[in-house]
């Protein structure tokens, strides 16, 4: 069998349970890195003439072990272990052993590892590339094109990680209900921000970096088989299925960012957006209320509508107004005021951001907004005095594109208008 | 006799597909399963979402209650089905064979159906 895709695809799923296993083994995030890596060597090395062990995990938690052994006394200078040929032929008895041993802690092990990797103390883009380093397995290489920085700044981030790791104080006890909620969020804050950091990014940089959508949403399903009846889980995954599942209409092929009510919505992705809903119902039929459910259902009202003119805005409207109770922002009661827009008009939606003017001055999308509140109410000089504000603070090239395209509708109009304008005193 | 083939896999490692080798084996497939539905052979098919989106209704007690999840969590997950229409389980079991050949990894159960509908409106 020549072809080794099978081995990587078992290798990356069995990831974090192995390294979770070596961690709490060696109580060494290095130590069980290495492990992990020379138990996965020499599996690409055996499976293809052995084929696969029963459990590949459990293969490559005691083999790692074994081989981390082995080196510890070869530095030593002490008689090497049996060579690896031996090591594979696991016998089912410690095949089982590890398998008991592993089961009872197995939640508490990732969790773990994945706290490790989102310790509050690092800062959130160094837990993001511990996280895909450790846990996801990607290759440094792969996470400097994703951050777009060079390889050399991407080690040092990653070792400079580890270090500020190495002196905090992780406990390797089982985590009492409160400090295992806590985990859970903080896990979840991160995994988000992972995703976010691929979603948010511009259609030029998107081939390297949704590789990042990708894993978020891969961490969340692994939280959430641990956790499978937490419903801000349930939503958290949900949230970016459905977000993720319209990536291929967000841009056009010049590399315009295309709004919402403008994507082709026979491409988006039918079967993330399946999996989001039943998520979403999932989540909601616990009756604990939390801000990722909240946004998961804004982003299904939006998969549910066949056409942008079916959106149920007033429902989108209802549900900010409680993401803004549970976390008070005015970036929210901006997306807020977009929604009002669309179900109560504009006048009602400009009333709702005046009072954010102070707080929001520097923020593109807030003089984006309303830009388009003014354009709408016909009040077309102040209009333009918005949206020339907003092309000054775009972050993108598509980002001023878009602006440009809003200006040029404004000049469009204004002429429209003066010529209605000379018509009627010609008349 | 008809049966049912049950698709089993650790989903972590068809969800650790990439979406090129997801697309591949999903076109291999398709080409086994076309040539058993020309032959008047092939009922339903269909590929279940993740166990994560799974409810059940557990109905062993009164009231019923519905939990989150598959039923049993198995190191496997069920994560398809078809239905074959074999004279025997020699000739299912080549069938499942032939799908095995193309999607390599887990296993296929294979039970007679005691109860078919296939969905149609009469």
């Amino acid at each position: 069998m020549t072809d080794t895709r099978w081995i990587n695809a078992v290798l990356t799923s069995a990831r974090p349970r192995v390294v979770a296993a070596l961690l709490r083994h060696f109580r060494d995030l290095d130590m069980a890195e290495e492990a992990c890596q020379e138990a996965c060597l020499r599996a690409l090395r055996l499976w293809p003439t052995q084929g696969p062990p029963r459990d590949a995990a459990a293969w490559l938690i005691m083999v790692g072990r074994n081989a981390a052994i082995d080196a510890t006394r070869r530095q030593r200078r002490l008689t090497a272990l049996p060579d690896e040929d031996s090591i594979s032929d696991l016998s089912d008895n410690e095949v089982a052993t590890v398998e008991r041993v592993d089961a009872a802690d197995y939640r508490d092990d990732i969790l773990r590892l994945l706290f490790v990797c989102c310790h509050p103390e690092l800062p959130a883009t160094q837990q993001i590339a511990l996280a895909l380093r450790i846990v996801s397995g990607l290759s440094v290489a792969q996470i400097a094109r994703a951050f777009l920085v060079s390889e050399a700044a991407m080690e040092q981030r990653i070792t400079r990680a580890k270090r500020r790791i190495g002196g905090a104080n992780v406990p390797f006890e089982a985590p009492g209900a409160v400090e295992r909620s806590e985990r859970i969020a903080a896990v979840a804050g991160v995994i988000y921000l992972l995703f976010n950091e691929g979603y948010t990014s511009d259609v030029v940089e998107h081939g390297a970096r949704a590789v990042l959508c990708e894993e978020g949403i891969r961490l969340g399903r692994l939280l959430l088989h641990l956790f499978s009846t937490e419903p801000e889980i349930q939503a958290l995954l949900a949230l970016m299925l459905l977000q993720h599942a319209r990536a291929d209409t967000r841009f056009d092929t010049d590399g315009n960012a295309v709004l919402l009510p403008n994507q082709d919505r026979s491409r988006w992705n039918m079967k993330l957006i399946a999996e989001g809903l039943a998520l979403v119902d999932k989540a909601f039929r616990h009756r604990r209320p939390g801000p990722y459910q909240v946004q998961a259902a804004i982003a299904a009202l939006h998969g549910r509508a066949a056409r942008a003119e079916d959106t149920d805005w007033a429902q989108i409207a209802l549900l900010y107004g409680a993401l803004e109770r549970m976390q008070p922002s005015p970036v929210i009661t901006l997306n807020r005021a977009v929604a009002v827009s669309k179900a109560d008009g504009p006048a009602a939606a400009l009333a709702m951001i005046e009072p954010l003017a102070d707080q929001l001055d520097g923020y593109f999308y807030f003089h984006g907004a309303r830009g388009a509140f003014l354009l709408e109410l016909e009040r077309t000089t102040e209009a333009k005095v918005a949206f020339d504000r907003a092309i000054a603070l775009a972050n993108t090239p598509a980002e001023a594109a878009h602006i440009r395209l809003q200006l040029d509708r404004l000049a469009g109009s204004a002429r429209s208008g003066n010529m209605k304008k000379e018509n009627a005193k010609n008349s | 006799m008809q049966y049912a083939i049950l698709c089993y896999h650790d989903e972590n490692v068809v969800c650790a597909w990439s979406k090129e080798h997801d697309e591949a084996v999903m076109a291999k497939l398709a080409v086994v399963q076309e040539k058993a539905a020309r032959a008047g052979k092939l009922g339903p098919v269909a590929r279940l979402l993740p166990t994560t989106a799974a409810t059940t209704l557990r109905k062993d007690r009164e009231p019923p209650i519905i939990i989150d999840g598959p039923f049993a969590e198995t190191k496997e997950h069920l994560l398809g089905f078809y239905i074959y229409e074999a004279e025997n389980l020699d000739e299912v079991l080549g069938f499942a064979r032939e799908l095995a050949e193309v999607n390599p990894g887990g296993s296929y159960e294979i039970r007679p159906v005691g109860l078919f509908r296939d969905g149609k409106q009469p």
